[in-house]
């Protein structure tokens, strides 16, 4: 057992059960907290994977701007905690058999396509981390066209976002 | 010693961040010393002046006391967020020091060589903002865990100033990796040795072409650290004192000590960015300079001594005696040629360091509190338009040449 090895499972357990805290906490600021500890857990795994730009990324973008806004409004609204109902029928009966399917069918998959194989940047291969460089020259490069799409989009969202909060005035 | 031989690189890291830790927890009790000390001369005080010679044993006779106040919880506070703020707050603080080169990246300690710096990432600069835009949750939670509403009004106007503030403050240091080319840190204070081919009085720091990103990175990073005159978090005059209304003991302290720890930070990475690092204002040839660390501590030591020798009295003029004593005896040692060598680019470093730090306590002695709104109509209505065209001005000043040559 290798120390990435093991380290991928302390940051996939991490993610996991993060992921299962965020949906059982009834405090919806401990949901909030949940995750963010998803995010950095993610964060790790992407480490592990030699992309550290990415990394940091979605440190500063997930966890430090977009769930300070969730907590931030959180407090805002000072929301109480949540009061459960029973489970929905279609949520009991068809919900849990097909997402109890989905995962097998994933375990499947992957123990036939990815077992003893290793990612070209991965976990088993050598340390091969992806330089800030090398990520500029891809994205400015081969893919100018999606990155400059993405770009309107998120500016059309934020346009949106300032109509709908200007509209009564 | 097998293990430390196959592992050296690890025990090397243990030993660097152990004296880091040790020397900057050290630091951070004497900052409240001379905070204090420099606000009271600006207000035509004495300050600290009772508990040891100068009062200098004042943060650690604060420290006892911290230590051993009653521990309060409020009733209805969420007992894990409460106790975890702090510990957020504190250790988020100090991780972002690993990241900080104090000196040139070959240096020989002992026969080996070294670097002072624990982690020397490649995306240093990234990382050390992923770091601190977590430390925002510090607050935040300590605000709402309280379950009070003096905490909860600090924490959410902490986390809407410190969300604005963030945006100017990375904002106005993307001017400076543009022209470095490069996130690391040690890189970035290459990039800025020498001297400007037609002004060669004038290292070629960072902070002469960046002059605006400079004002812009400095003026968010007070907001961002929340001091003086941007301190509405614990604006005590509205809210008692924000969001460490409910701590007490221990974990007050450390929110303390995490503000003082922001504001280290934040003056490394200025120095970094802007001030030429550990890189000496002077030419090399100046060789003579290198004999500065050791006058200075010698300087420190004579003065003390007089001090000791005519001024002070009874148990304060035995202390003065020990810190003369040591303060010669550490720049005895600095003149020995290996120590001389390893120090030079700490010295400067800190020097600069200390520059900034005056200048916040400065400010803090000088200027009064903002309003809100005005706050906020600073950060975004002027600190955040004025870093971006910053910005989009230094990389047009780098296209443009590299345009007119390519066609």
């Amino acid at each position: 057992m290798s120390l990435p090895f093991i380290l991928f499972f302390v940051f996939a357990l991490i993610s996991v059960g993060g992921a299962i805290l965020l949906i059982v906490a009834r405090e919806p600021i401990h949901s909030a907290l949940a995750l963010i500890l998803v995010m950095m857990s993610l964060a790790g795994l992407y480490l592990m994977l030699g992309a550290e730009f990415i990394a940091a990324v979605q440190i500063i973008v997930y966890a430090g701007a977009i769930m300070v806004l969730f907590v931030f409004v959180i407090m805002l609204l000072n929301a109480g905690t949540e009061e459960r109902t029973d489970w929905s029928k279609i949520a009991k009966y068809a919900g849990l058999p097909l997402g109890i399917l989905l995962l097998l069918e994933l375990a499947h998959w992957m123990a036939h396509s990815l077992i003893g194989q290793t990612p070209a940047n991965g976990v088993g291969s050598a340390n091969v981390m992806v330089s800030t460089q090398d990520l500029s020259m891809q994205l400015f490069q081969k893919y100018l066209f999606p990155f400059e799409a993405t770009s309107i989009l998120i500016l059309i969202a934020i346009l949106g976002a300032l109509v709908l909060a200007k509209r009564d005035e | 010693m097998e293990f430390v031989t196959q592992h050296a690189v690890l025990v090397v890291s243990l030993v660097k961040i152990v004296i880091l830790l040790f020397l900057t927890l050290t630091t951070l009790a004497y900052l409240t010393w001379f905070e204090r000390k420099v606000v009271a001369h600006i207000q035509s005080r004495w300050g600290p002046y009772y508990v040891g010679a100068h009062g200098l044993l004042q943060p650690l006779a604060d420290g006892v006391k911290f230590l051993f106040k009653e521990d309060v919880t409020p009733p209805g506070a969420d007992k894990f967020l409460y106790v975890l703020a702090p510990f957020l707050a504190l250790s988020l603080a100090l991780t972002t020091i690993a990241l900080i080169p104090f000196g040139p990246a070959t240096i020989t300690i002992l026969g080996q060589p070294t670097q002072l710096i624990v982690a020397n990432v490649n995306i240093g600069l990234m990382f050390l903002f992923a770091i601190t835009s977590i430390g925002v949750y510090g607050v935040a939670l300590a605000g709402w865990s309280s379950n009070s509403k003096y905490p909860l009004l600090g924490g959410l106007r902490s986390s809407a100033q410190m969300i604005s503030y963030e945006v100017a403050l990375t904002l106005s240091v993307v001017g400076v990796v543009l022209l470095a080319g490069t996130l690391n840190f040690n890189e970035m204070v290459g990039d800025q040795a020498g001297y400007y081919r037609y002004l060669p009085f004038i290292p070629r720091w960072h902070i002469f072409p960046q002059c605006i990103g400079f004002l812009c990175y400095f003026t968010s990073a007070i907001a961002e650290t929340n001091r003086v005159p941007f301190d509405l978090p614990e604006a005590e005059t509205e809210l008692v004192a924000g969001f460490h209304t409910e701590y007490s003991s221990f974990k007050f302290a450390m929110f303390f000590m995490a503000e003082y720890a922001n504001m280290l930070t934040v003056s490394f990475l200025a120095t970094i960015l802007f001030l030429g690092g550990w890189l000496s204002p002077f030419p090399e040839s100046w060789t003579f300079l290198q004999y500065l660390p050791a006058v200075t501590l010698l300087g420190l030591g004579l003065y003390l001594g007089y001090d000791a020798a005519v001024v002070a009295r009874g148990i304060a003029r035995i202390q003065l005696i020990v810190i003369t004593f040591g303060a010669l005896v550490l720049g005895a040692l600095c003149l020995l040629p290996a120590v001389m060598a390893v120090l030079q680019g700490p010295f400067w470093f800190l020097l600069k360091v200390a520059c900034l730090i005056f200048f916040y306590v400065w400010t803090r002695g000088t200027l009064p509190r903002f309003r809100y709104d005005q706050l906020m109509s600073l950060g975004w209505k002027l600190l955040l338009p004025v870093s971006l065209a910053n910005l989009v001005g230094t990389a047009l000043w780098i296209v443009f040449p590299l345009l007119v040559k390519h066609g």
